[in-house]
């Protein structure tokens, strides 16, 4: 089966600055991957490239079997990622925003209930506009989009930023069904405990490079790997 | 293209409509810059009647650089951008809807505007048709003309202050050549102002064929 992503040497620059400078970086159906490396490593960078946000100038980059260098735009429907930025508008309710989300992405509407309901986001939170909600239930809104939309990729950086411990537990299941009903999902995050007991394996970066990719629990296999 | 434009358009009034800053910010500036042109030609009425359609389109287009602006803070606010791009919406669709949008604040700005100029400049109307067709035509082509260089501005830290200075020069023939058809139409000139309502034709198609063509690139530097 090929894998859903595939950077061989990727490059990328911001300005002149090579951010992601040579990584190699493959993801099978299904699996579950972290990615880890201190500030600056190129983690952000690399979610951003794969979801064809930054343009990849050199090497090899595939991502759903779209090349990412030639079109990047192409895998963009397909790709759900959560960022640093949550992408809401803050007028709009949080109900709103993910209706025009998944509206955008041409997903059902029957996908938005259950979501929001899934992350915890009833009662009158659904209709209260975005400017008035704590961090952590924006994040919950952000990651509500995603459930609704249901890519077949998730990008996820440093997801569990700003949730609280039972909305963390909450967010690693949805995590682990969405790889379960075949989505693959790579995650960035500093929370080094939680991310290796999602994924199959870690992959570090260091100056915009891959520097290791070890199996993070021998016992997690990913769900769908032939 | 024109589902998205229509998603795209309905979120941006729909923020508008939330944000109320047309209603309590744009349309109370708009009345005030008319205001203090009346105060300025105060002594000589003849005259104030007489600079009424320039006014009123100078009134329009400053508000129209403050619907652009706010039309793309909006994006730039959480990642909104981004989240368009990731979003898979067709850029054309994205300029389409976003040209939709402020052309219909515009045009609501405009009718306040219009009964604004009737009751303090005591004007009357000639050629009500020439006057209505050339709004639309020139609200048409200060939101094309807006969005395109508020895209284009919109990735810059200097973004306030650089989209006048792009869209100032620009727009010059749409006011001069609304200025010309509402002189025709208000019955303050013998100007022959369908003459002037096709170069509003014309420039609302180079800025609309410019956007549906070209917003992908602008969408994607910015």
């Amino acid at each position: 089966m090929d894998p859903v992503i595939c950077f061989r040497s990727a490059v990328a620059l911001v300005g002149r600055f090579p951010v992601l400078a040579g990584v190699d970086f493959e993801v099978a159906p299904g699996e579950i991957v972290a990615v880890a490396g201190a500030n600056g490593a190129g983690k952000t960078s690399l979610l951003r490239a794969c979801a064809g946000l930054l343009p990849v100038v050199g090497g090899e980059a595939r991502v759903l079997g779209e090349d990412l260098i030639s079109n990047p735009r192409a895998v963009r429907r397909r790709v759900g990622m959560l960022g640093h930025a949550g992408f809401l508008y803050d007028d709009l309710t949080v109900a709103e925003n993910v209706r025009f989300a998944v509206r955008a992405a041409r997903c059902s509407l029957h996908n938005v209930a259950p979501a929001l309901e899934r992350l915890g986001l009833t009662g009158r939170l659904p209709d209260t506009p975005v400017a008035a909600l704590s961090a952590g239930q924006r994040r919950r809104a952000s990651i509500a989009v995603l459930v609704a939309r249901d890519p077949e990729l998730w990008l996820l950086d440093e997801p569990h930023a700003g949730l609280d411990s039972d909305n963390r537990d909450v967010l690693d299941s949805t995590i682990r069904e969405a790889s379960a009903r075949g989505a693959t999902v790579v995650l960035a995050s500093h929370e080094h405990d939680r991310a290796r007991s999602l994924a199959s394996r870690t992959v570090t970066l260091a100056g915009g490079a891959t520097t290791a990719d070890v199996a993070s629990f021998p016992r997690r296999s990913p769900a769908h790997v032939a | 293209m024109w589902p998205d434009a229509l998603l795209v358009g309905g979120k941006d009034l729909k923020v508008e409509m939330r944000s109320r800053v047309t209603t309590t910010q744009v349309a109370p500036y708009a009345i005030l810059v008319l205001l203090i042109f009346g105060f300025a030609f105060d002594q000589d009425h003849n005259l104030l009647s007489k600079v009424t359609p320039g006014l009123f389109w100078v009134a329009v287009l400053l508000c129209a650089l403050l619907s652009v602006q706010r039309s793309f803070a909006v994006e730039a606010a959480d990642g909104a951008r981004d989240g368009l791009r990731l979003s898979g919406l067709d850029p054309a669709g994205v300029f389409l809807g976003k040209v939709g949008a402020v052309a219909l604040q515009l045009a609501a700005l405009e009718v306040i505007l219009g009964f604004g100029v009737v009751v303090l400049f005591g004007t009357g109307f000639a050629d009500p048709g020439l006057l209505v067709l050339s709004a639309a035509a020139a609200t048409i082509g200060l939101s094309a003309a807006g969005v395109v260089y508020g895209m284009m501005a919109a990735g810059l830290r200097v973004r306030e202050t650089l989209l006048p200075l792009l869209v100032l020069p620009v727009v010059a023939p749409v006011i001069l050549a609304a200025t010309q058809c509402w002189m025709a139409a208000l019955g303050f000139s013998a100007t022959d102002g369908w003459r002037w309502l096709i170069l509003l034709g014309a420039f609302d198609a180079i800025y609309l064929t410019l956007g549906v063509v070209g917003y992908a690139t602008l969408l994607e530097e910015a």
